[in-house]
């Protein structure tokens, strides 16, 4: 009775095992090639990030590179992040934005402006190796 | 002890205006001192960076910083004997920056004296700053202490000469301090030589007091937190009993003792910096003595900025910084211990949450 209730669940169990394993061998694998062009990809926006860095993002020719040498003290591994100044929990790119404001005297960039995806890549990779600490001031 | 800086803080706080206060009521100078007519005060401006936009437009973040220096300075009293700027007066080293910079700077009613720093340096090599300022290098005596000013951002020869095609590209690149095109300072043969002759009529036991733009130690070479011939330099100050270094272009609190020489640093006035540790992937010597200054807010665009006054006391250097939107600071010579010490935060317990840097 047991052996008759079970069988069709391990047939059907055994399908779907097949069918999953037969698309995976487009969906998981990948080869050297593929993660050498992935990173090629990041590190082209890392580049472009580091060029943004040191290029006038406002109206006063102040450039991020000037506070903020290597990207340092903008602790990225930290967000989001309670600011009492702005009185809530903000993601990194809200803070990229008020030193463009403010500092460079310039306009904010919506969040997914290619040059703040970039600038967000040169700043976490700076950081690379950091453990993450989300909320720590 | 008495926290007369706070009292000169709160001062300029309450009366509102700083048009409306003639003194500051400092009273460290009395205090700190056993033979008070030996000693003396000066103050020290720093790291300007006096940036032109275009036309008659330079950044006022910037502008704002020097301007409040000058003005606290001039309500100093007793009245310092003279000011040092630290270098680094314009950012690109151009003429409408240098001479920006040097209209801010005349409203004191002090004795100026000027250091080099890069970014008044790479574009002319200092040949405008020489016309306002007078020499890049020199030495003067006052009150029994023998002073000495060096040019320390110079750099290789190729690198200034040969590398770049023009003289702006060339400032640009010395300009970023994280730039991995630039090159690390030095004092230079030239001047090494100079210093050598300049030291060699001093007798040993008058105190010597050495400005430099750069650390005359290594910090961290990778933003030039550094002087590539500074053991050469401190060689030939070792055999004085009392040494002092002071510099600037760091934009923060350091603070160190090397056999006879005290470091110290001293603030800027345009923006704070981040401590070399603050950067993960560096690897940095920040002096263990130091006590760090507190991480900036940059919600408050003058916090971890400042000026700072000093006192030769007894032939040693006792700093007081003006930390704006902070307490104050003050960096005092321990005969005892042998080394600069902070009078509130050197013991580990007393340090707070503010001071840890990541």
């Amino acid at each position: 009775m047991i052996n008759q209730s079970l069988f069709p669940k391990t047939v059907l169990l055994f399908s779907v095992f097949a069918l999953s394993s037969l698309q995976s061998i487009y969906a998981d694998e990948f080869t050297d090639k593929d993660l050498e062009r992935w990173q090629q990809q990041f590190m082209a926006s890392v580049a472009k990030g580091r060029k943004l860095w040191t290029t006038p993002l406002g109206s006063n020719e102040v450039v991020c590179a000037q506070c903020h040498p290597n990207a340092a003290n903008t602790h990225p591994e930290t967000y989001p992040k309670f600011q009492k100044q702005i009185g809530k929990i903000v993601p990194l790119w809200e803070m990229v934005n008020w030193c463009i404001r403010n500092p460079a005297e310039g306009q904010p960039l919506a969040a997914d402006d290619p040059r703040m995806i970039d600038i967000q890549a040169y700043i976490t990779y700076e950081r690379r190796g950091v453990k993450l600490e989300p909320g720590k001031h | 002890m008495k926290k007369p800086n706070l009292s000169r803080r709160n001062f300029i706080k309450n009366t509102g205006s700083l048009a409306l206060a003639s003194t500051l009521p400092i009273s460290l100078v009395e205090l700190a001192f056993a033979n008070s007519n030996e000693n003396f005060s000066f103050a020290y401006i720093s790291d300007a960076h006096i940036q032109h936009i275009k036309g008659s437009r330079f950044v006022r973040n910037w502008d704002r910083g020097l301007i409040r220096a000058v003005a606290e300075t001039n309500l100093l009293s007793p009245k310092p004997d003279f000011v040092m700027f630290g270098g680094d007066l314009a950012q690109l080293g151009s003429k409408p920056e240098l001479d920006h910079g040097a209209e801010i700077m005349s409203a004191l009613d002090h004795k100026v004296r000027y250091i080099m720093g890069e970014h008044d340096y790479y574009l002319d090599l200092g040949a405008y700053w020489e016309k306002l300022f007078g020499p890049q290098y020199y030495s003067f005596d006052h009150k029994g202490v023998h002073f000495i000013v060096l040019n320390s951002i110079r750099t290789y020869d190729d690198w200034t000469y040969n590398r770049w095609p023009s003289a702006e590209q060339r400032m640009l690149e010395m300009a970023g301090l994280d730039n991995p095109n630039g090159s690390p300072f030095m004092v230079g043969e030239e001047q090494r030589k100079w210093l050598k002759k300049d030291l060699a009529k001093i007798p040993k036991s008058t105190p010597i007091v050495v400005f430099s733009h750069s650390p005359l130690q290594k910090i961290y070479k990778g933003w030039n937190f550094w002087t590539e011939d500074a053991e050469q330099i401190q060689a030939l100050l070792q055999p004085f009993n009392k040494v002092s270094v002071i510099y600037g272009h760091v934009h923060q609190i350091q603070y160190n003792q090397i056999g006879n020489i005290s470091f110290h640093s001293v603030m800027a006035t345009a923006w704070p910096w981040p401590y070399p540790s603050s950067y993960a992937q560096a690897k940095q010597y920040l002096p263990k003595l130091t006590v760090p200054m507190n991480r900036a807010d940059p919600f408050f665009e003058r916090d971890a900025t400042g000026w700072q006054l000093i006192d030769m006391a007894n032939g040693n250097v006792d700093i007081n910084f003006t930390l704006y939107d902070n307490q104050d600071r003050s960096v005092r010579f321990n005969p005892k211990n042998n080394r600069p010490e902070d009078t509130q935060y050197q013991n580990k317990d007393a340090r707070i949450p503010p001071q840890i840097h990541y």
